[in-house]
């Protein structure tokens, strides 16, 4: 079965591979384009910018979302920025650079060919951007401004103040809207796909639970695009939105599709603090203020001593007791490494005791020398709305005191294996956004996730779509009333009746609670293969647990959050078990991967390029059965490979 | 800290809703209020375990809207306390904590109340008109692929920041749930003006108020007679004045016809 794994990347210069693909493409004509109908899964940045783009082509989209509005998908909560190699700085940016820093960035673990594309489509996304009317900052003279970001010594990060994702998707909300108006679109919120249907081998429509009135629906198409995010919910707390799953994604995995790199999980350094046991979520503050602010921890017990019982006050702290551990341990790059890097020296100085909140995991992010340095008003400009949310939410203003953050889950680079035409292993299934693998290899660059979005949606995916459906437009429209429809509304049935029927104890985020302290304590920010042995019986027990004792208030038919919730649970269980799998499997340091017995005697991570340089893509071979792993080996050809390094 | 909440149960659309008061205990400060929700519904399942309770026709875990819970999706939307959003000034439901309540207190959770957004189940209901308002005209008609460089036309600072504070609009729907009338103008204004302001979006300003306006008053959004109660509860701080530079956009639009 490895020949499934054909990545098809095209042969040539690295800077031509895109448009000799392009030239390669078969056409679809505008009248054979109104007979053919493409389901989009999910409205974030790459499912509404790619129903959109679609719809505008002339094909026939229906659109799915969870949400009560496209709008309300979790790109919306994007803060910091767009990376585009625009070089409008002049400080040598060009796609090469956007390209290299990305191939860097995630630690040698992604494709050369994805990733050049994704450098070489940036800047045509930004003058899409502006022209659907996104407010992104401006300079005096009326340019675009930028800002920089971690990994990267150039300004190419674009932003709306703190709020670009929700700008990027409002646009991408509007180019959509104006499709639904127009009538290519057609848009199903408050609906959740529950199972993709196969005929014949290709992927042909999908089983939704309307989930205002409980009821199975139908839908059938000539492709499926699925653009339903990552599954960082995995582990309870996190910051991805509470509905954020990754249900669709794992659907697909059931149905053929393989599931690359599950292990790659992004921890992203600056987030607020967990305050109790009562949060269920964990919000993020922007890697932005990583430009101007500065992480430090007291160099001696005594100050943390004395900050724990608020004795002292962390300004009341003078500079030559502080440690900025990532000035003195990154002199190159600084505060702005990348998040994996950031996010581990953090843990490195909580775990040896200098962590500075009562639970000993916070470290500083000070921006009193960047208001000596710019003034108030320059820095209210850039970081005004975060100060204020930062203030709402704990209490404290980091105008007076710094503010206090930690590390969470944000972000996963693995997801459902795809080609160079964005294709899964099943024909006609296509995967874009968070939900694919493919771009961001170990660890992703803050400000790209927005970025590879909007490119897969609007300029890859509209174009690489059509060589599949150009020899689609004659087979006739998908009959949902046929045996494969039977069979997978069947199993839903059948799935959701089982849950109901448990009639246990414990409800769904009780367990589901339990299931991310074993993600964060052996599946997460440091791990070990007797960790990972650990968390893969413990998730077996628990998945007994949930199946044998859930307590399921209410009925299907009627608007039912537990239940949605329930059938998302059932999911993270088996995918927190693949992640383990996968970590298990990749016995190396690499990205947000880090395992404890692969390091350097610096504690950096320890990358295996003679043993590990492939993508580990995973096939599901039935249920409590361990799934078969397929290398696809990494090659490059047009870069030097290296050890990261973010010290000189 | 402990509370008494008296929560809006409705089973779905048709059926008549009505107050169920419960009391929840052992709440930290620092818990917002949503979390504090959670608590609730953890308690409500458990006792709805109960056989008797069943027997009562036990309601169950309280259905309400949410997602990122960090202020910016705009799913959250619950009336607290006679105020949309709670009494915290600026904030959405899921960034409200419970230190602005006082211990013991009663607090009294309702849906948003209007004719245009029709209840689906106890504190959700549907705001699926906003949508229709966009899609009547809430965009730049630009193809993908079919745009210039992003510099070529400038757009000075400040104008931009003011497009930018109309576009912060979260489209929860609190401006309509607070009005006396039930109007969407601030939501729509704050479209219009974002647009409007913009080098990019001036062509179409006049006929994308109009549209807009017109899907407005077809969906029985009611009339603005300027209150200003929306700006001050907007959880964005979005300025009336983006109504009036709706007026104008709507009146040229007239003139022209």
């Amino acid at each position: 079965m490895a020949d499934k794994l054909i990545s098809k990347i095209p042969d040539g210069p690295l800077a031509e591979k895109w448009t000799k693909r392009k030239s390669e493409i078969r056409l679809v004509s505008p009248n054979n384009k109104r007979k053919l109908e493409i389901i989009v899964v999910g409205t974030g940045l790459g499912g509404a910018s790619a129903a959109a783009s679609l719809g505008e082509l002339g094909y026939n989209v229906k659109v799915f979302c969870i949400s009560d509005s496209p709008r309300r998908a979790h790109s919306i909560a994007a803060q910091g920025g767009i990376n585009a190699a625009k070089n409008y700085q002049n400080d040598n940016d060009s796609v090469y650079r956007l390209f290299y820093d990305t191939i860097k960035g995630g630690d040698y673990r992604s494709r050369e060919a994805n990733v050049y594309r994704l450098a070489e489509v940036s800047a045509a996304i930004i003058d899409q951007c502006v022209a659907q009317g996104i407010p992104f900052a401006r300079e005096y003279g009326g340019y675009l401004a930028n800002r920089s970001f971690g990994g990267v010594q150039v300004s190419r990060t674009f932003y709306a103040r703190g709020q670009t994702g929700q700008q990027l998707l409002l646009g991408a909300y509007a180019a959509l809207n104006r499709q639904i108006a127009a009538g290519t679109v057609t848009s199903y919120p408050r609906h959740e796909m529950l199972d993709l249907v196969i005929i014949n081998g290709q992927a042909k429509g999908i089983i939704a639970r309307n989930l205002v009135t409980g009821k199975l629906e139908r839908f059938g198409a000539h492709a499926v695009v699925i653009a339903t995010g990552g599954y960082g919910n995995t582990y309870f707390l996190s910051t991805n939105a509470m509905n954020s799953n990754g249900s669709a994604a794992w659907q697909c995995y059931k149905k053929g599709a393989y599931f690359a790199n599950p292990c790659f999980a992004q921890i992203h350094p600056t987030c607020i603090p967990r305050h109790g046991d009562q949060q269920c979520k964990l919000t993020l503050m922007s890697e932005s203020l990583r430009n101007d602010g500065r992480i430090w921890v007291p160099n001696n017990f005594d100050d943390v001593h004395k900050l724990r019982s608020h004795d002292i006050k962390a300004s009341e702290i003078p500079e030559e007791r502080r440690d900025y551990y990532l000035e003195r341990r990154y002199p190159a790059f600084g505060n702005l490494v990348p998040r994996d890097v950031a996010s581990r020296a953090a843990k490195e100085r909580c775990d040896a005791g200098y962590g500075v909140n009562e639970t000993g995991q916070a470290v500083f992010l000070d921006f009193s020398d960047a208001i000596k340095r710019l003034g108030h008003q320059r820095v209210a400009e850039r970081y005004g709305n975060l100060f204020d949310m930062y203030e709402k939410i704990t209490g404290s203003s980091p105008w007076e005191e710094p503010m206090m953050i930690y590390p969470a889950i944000h972000y996963t680079m693995g997801g459902i294996w795809v080609d160079y035409d964005l294709q899964t292993t099943v024909p006609g299934l296509y995967a874009i956004g968070e939900a694919n693998f493919s771009d961001h290899g170990g660890n992703r660059l803050g400000a790209s996730a927005l970025m590879q979005g909007l490119a897969d949606g609007y300029f890859i995916l509209p174009v690489t779509i059509g060589d599949y459906l150009s020899h689609k437009f004659s087979e006739p429209k998908t009959d949902i009333k046929s045996a494969e429809f039977d069979e997978a509304e069947k199993e839903v049935q059948e799935k959701i009746d089982k849950l109901f029927s448990i009639k246990g104890h414990q409800s769904v985020d009780s367990i589901h609670k339990k299931l991310g302290n074993i993600m964060w304590d052996y599946v997460g920010m440091a791990r070990t293969e007797e960790g990972l042995k650990k968390a893969i019986k413990e998730i077996d027990e628990l998945k007994k647990e949930f199946w044998s004792d859930l307590c399921l208030p209410g009925t299907q038919y009627e608007f039912n959050q537990e239940l949605e919730k329930a059938l998302r649970l059932a999911d993270f269980l088996e995918i927190g078990k693949l992640m383990a799998y996968d970590a298990l499997n990749r016995e190396e340091s690499c990205g947000g991967h880090f395992r404890e017995e692969s390091q350097t005697e610096e504690g950096e991570a320890k990358r295996d390029d003679e043993n590990f340089m492939y993508v580990a893509a995973w096939e599901y071979k039935g249920e409590d059965k361990k799934p078969e792993l397929h290398k696809e080996p990494l090659q490059y050809e047009f870069i030097e490979v290296k050890t990261r390094n973010y010290k000189d | 800290m402990e509370f008494n909440l008296k929560i809006w149960r409705q089973e779905n659309a048709k059926a008549k809703g009505h107050f169920e008061t419960y009391h929840i205990s052992g709440i930290e400060e620092d818990a917002s209020f949503l979390e504090m929700l959670d608590i609730l519904n953890e308690q409500l399942i458990r006792e709805g375990q109960d056989p008797v309770a069943f027997e009562k026709g036990h309601s169950g875990p309280v259905s309400f809207d949410h997602d990122c819970r960090e202020g910016i999706c705009g799913a959250c939307s619950l009336y607290i306390d006679g105020r949309a959003h709670g009494p915290d000034d600026h904030v959405t439901t899921c960034q409200l904590f419970m230190r602005h309540f006082k211990d013991g207190a009663t607090i009294t959770v309702e849906p948003w109340r209007s004719a245009a957004f029709p209840v689906i189940k106890d504190l959700v209901v549907d705001r699926g008109a906003f949508d229709k308002i966009l899609q009547a005209g809430g965009f730049i008609s630009v193809r993908t692929g079919s745009a210039q460089d992003a510099n070529n036309i400038l757009i000075p600072h400040d104008t931009a920041e003011k497009s930018m504070d109309a576009a912060a609009c979260i489209g929860c729907g609190a401006c309509v749930a607070t009005c006396k009338n039930g109007s969407a103008m601030l939501f729509v204004g704050a479209r219009v003006s974002s647009l409007a302001l913009l080098p990019q979006g001036r062509p179409e300003a006049a006929a994308r108020a109009r549209a807009m306006v017109a899907k407005m008053d077809e969906l029985g959004f009611g009339n603005c007679t300027n209150t200003r109660a929306c700006e001050m509860e907007c959880p964005k701080g979005i300025s009336v004045d983006h109504i009036a530079r709706l007026n104008r956009e709507f009146l040229k639009a007239k003139f022209r016809q």
